[in-house]
């Protein structure tokens, strides 16, 4: 079994043209991840720019309603750029600096990766272009706007069926083409090693804040934590903290779209139909058809509908550290309501998914019980999609 | 000896450059590639890269992506791939390897697949996402099925890495030119020919160079150090646009080619 596995999952599945310079990113980040001077300058960004920590909220009126658990709410979503995606994007702009790379590139879905690479490029002087499907940038394009507007260079993916998927293997292609002067910041936990490890790291202060936070807010009381799963970075970050923590319950919240049919939901783990295979890089579960053919996947939310997921969630599946579920549109566009009425925060469409597992999970709970969910982003982005799905036009 | 052996070892007593011919499976048909590869052939190509089509081929460029999908769209698969190699042996004896992602064999099972493939006639696998470092156990299924398992070498690939490569290379060595993906472009072939001098001092296993050649006078340039070249973008396109004619001229010149330079 080769370097960066999680269990069976992960690995590096990638043309001979990309090893040398994932072993030159592997050498850097063994280098740098547990240098003083790196941390102390992340550290640095995290708090000064970006926003660090990030506020554990207490969600009393949101406690009321369900009548359990206390709910406290982890807000990523007043991170600047309005998402979990910088703690990464500020973290493999440090590395990619100290490698000497004039160039970063990444692709996105939504939209909210490809701002924070703007973002940092923006910040660190870096030319950055970013991958995104042509579907996605018609979906999307007020996201479009704000990287032309950072500096950063759009570049439509018309190969496949132009969407996140197709962006990412177009961001690896003009990779193995550039791999000299350019950097690759994928934007979650999936990818070839050391992807998933890295991404991981970076994004799991946002599990290490919780723990600190809820210290204070309850001694330390935690029994339930929520994360939404696309990729899976914040749900990683999230989770890893607390990976040894049994009596911590985990829930990976996957988008179940419109249905269980093939196509018509973001289900890799939550899906029994999902089976491994091996996408960009690592071998993980995949949404794919009988004759390994990878699947466009659906969901509302366009950061949830990835047809794979990082390799360590795919381990903490089968060992059953997280339990993976499902939440559909019409449940998270339920759950994006109340939260903006009952607490006066408007969140993104994709942790929508995870709030809206509440529903579920809530009423089995004790009032003395805790429980955590991240609030990945802001949901100013979706609302214009919002407003199309409840029939309002604006 | 394999189909294969026996090709370059007839090559190389002949002092004549091997020519590889790529086609994706499916394109235009599935009848479609049996002429396909009958006109390859006849034209004079010494081995068959068949291209089993998956749906994010990330080492492959614009003409290779769009065949790969429209053959999906046509439904061809695996299956179907192997069904077509059997076909294949009814006319020729060609060596032929299947050129396809992990996550399409992984899926059919690798060591199902290994079975099955030389039950058609299939000489071996050239999987691009299967760098030396996860090949160790489909080396072993390859091995046991008496299956080539062609490797990588790049312009940038280290000493170190080329010297692991030749110890465990098999059938030839696939060497990339240029950094990138598929497709016809202008090539500076120098670094790759570096590259295969290095080979060339420990292992006699024959070296094929791959990516960007689409006309004779490039295949005559790439040919320099190398024992062989890969041509794909450049055929694909013409059997794509059902120009099979004009795809088995341009094959045949590319031989002709060759084979002047070197005589």
């Amino acid at each position: 079994m080769s370097k960066g596995r999680f269990g069976k999952y992960g690995g590096q599945y990638v043309p001979e043209i990309v090893m040398p310079v994932l072993t030159e990113l592997e050498a850097a980040y063994e280098k740098y991840k547990n240098d003083p001077e790196f941390l102390a300058e992340l550290r640095k960004y995290y708090v000064e720019y970006a926003g660090r920590p990030t506020l554990l909220y207490y969600a009393e009126k949101l406690t009321k309603h369900y009548g359990g658990a206390k709910i406290f709410l982890k807000r990523e979503d007043l991170l600047h750029t309005g998402a979990h995606k910088i703690n990464n994007a500020l973290g493999q702009v440090l590395l990619a600096k100290r490698m000497g790379k004039n160039r970063v590139i990444a692709e996105t879905g939504a939209g909210q990766h490809g701002v924070a690479t703007a973002t940092v490029a923006a910040l660190f002087g870096m030319e950055c272009k970013v991958f995104m499907g042509a579907v996605d940038m018609e979906r999307q394009k007020l996201n479009v706007f704000r990287m032309k507007l950072l500096g950063a260079e759009v570049v439509p993916v018309t190969t496949g069926t132009s969407t996140l998927k197709d962006a990412t293997s177009e961001a690896i292609r003009y990779w193995a083409a550039h791999i000299e002067d350019t950097h690759y910041i994928i934007g979650s936990a999936v990818g070839p090693h050391p992807y998933p490890t890295m991404v991981r790291d970076f994004q799991s202060v946002i599990g290490r804040e919780i723990r600190e936070q809820i210290k204070e807010e309850t001694g330390g009381r935690l029994d339930y934590l929520i994360a939404c799963v696309g990729g899976g970075s914040n749900a990683i970050g999230t989770f890893y903290e607390f990976r040894n923590d049994q009596s911590v319950k985990k829930f990976g919240v996957e988008a179940a779209g419109r249905g269980p049919a093939v196509g018509d939901n973001a289900q890799t783990l939550s899906n029994p139909a999902s089976r491994p295979g091996v996408l960009h890089g690592a071998y993980s579960y995949l949404a794919q058809d009988e004759d390994g053919q990878v699947i466009e996947v659906y969901s509302i939310s366009a950061g949830l509908d990835y047809p794979g997921v990082g390799p360590e969630h795919a381990m903490f599946h089968e060992e059953g550290i997280v339990k993976y579920v499902g939440i559909n549109d019409k449940e998270a566009i339920d759950a994006f309501q109340l939260l903006c009425r009952e607490e006066g925060i408007i969140p993104a469409v994709e942790s929508s998914h995870a709030l809206a597992y509440l529903e579920k999970l809530m009423p089995n709970t004790k009032k003395d019980e805790v429980v955590v969910v991240t609030l990945s982003g802001r949901g100013d982005k979706d609302v214009q999609q919002v407003a199309k799905v409840l029939g309002e036009e604006i | 000896m394999s189909r294969l052996q026996d090709k370059f070892n007839e090559l190389q007593s002949a002092h004549k450059k091997g020519l590889v011919i790529y086609l994706t499976a499916g394109i235009p048909d599935a009848d479609g590639t049996l002429e396909a590869v009958k006109t390859a052939v006849d034209n004079g190509a010494d081995v068959i890269e068949l291209g089993i089509p998956f749906s994010d081929p990330m080492a492959d460029g614009p003409v290779i992506q769009a065949a790969s999908y429209e053959a999906i769209q046509k439904g061809m698969t695996l299956k179907k791939v192997l069904e077509l190699v059997r076909e294949i042996r009814k006319f020729t004896q060609v060596p032929i390897l299947g050129m396809g992602y992990i996550n399409v064999m992984f899926n059919y099972g690798f060591e199902k697949l290994a079975v099955d493939a030389k039950t058609a006639g299939l000489d071996g696998f050239i999987i691009p996402d299967v760098p030396h470092e996860e090949s160790g156990d489909m080396k072993k299924v390859c091995k046991e099925q008496g299956l080539h398992l062609v490797e990588f070498v790049t312009p940038g690939t280290t000493d170190q890495r080329i010297s692991e490569t030749c110890t465990t290379a098999d059938g030839f060595i696939y060497c990339v030119s240029v950094n990138g993906v598929t497709g016809v472009r202008k090539i500076d072939y120098s670094p790759i020919n570096k590259v295969i001098e290095h080979i060339k001092k420990q292992t006699d296993t024959p070296c094929a160079v791959g990516f960007g050649i689409g006309s004779p006078e490039a295949a005559v340039d790439a040919a320099q150090r190398a024992d062989a070249v890969i041509v794909g973008s450049a055929v694909v396109k013409l059997v794509m646009e059902n120009k099979l004619d004009e795809a088995g001229k341009l094959i045949g010149d590319i031989r002709h080619a060759l084979d002047k330079k070197v005589n």
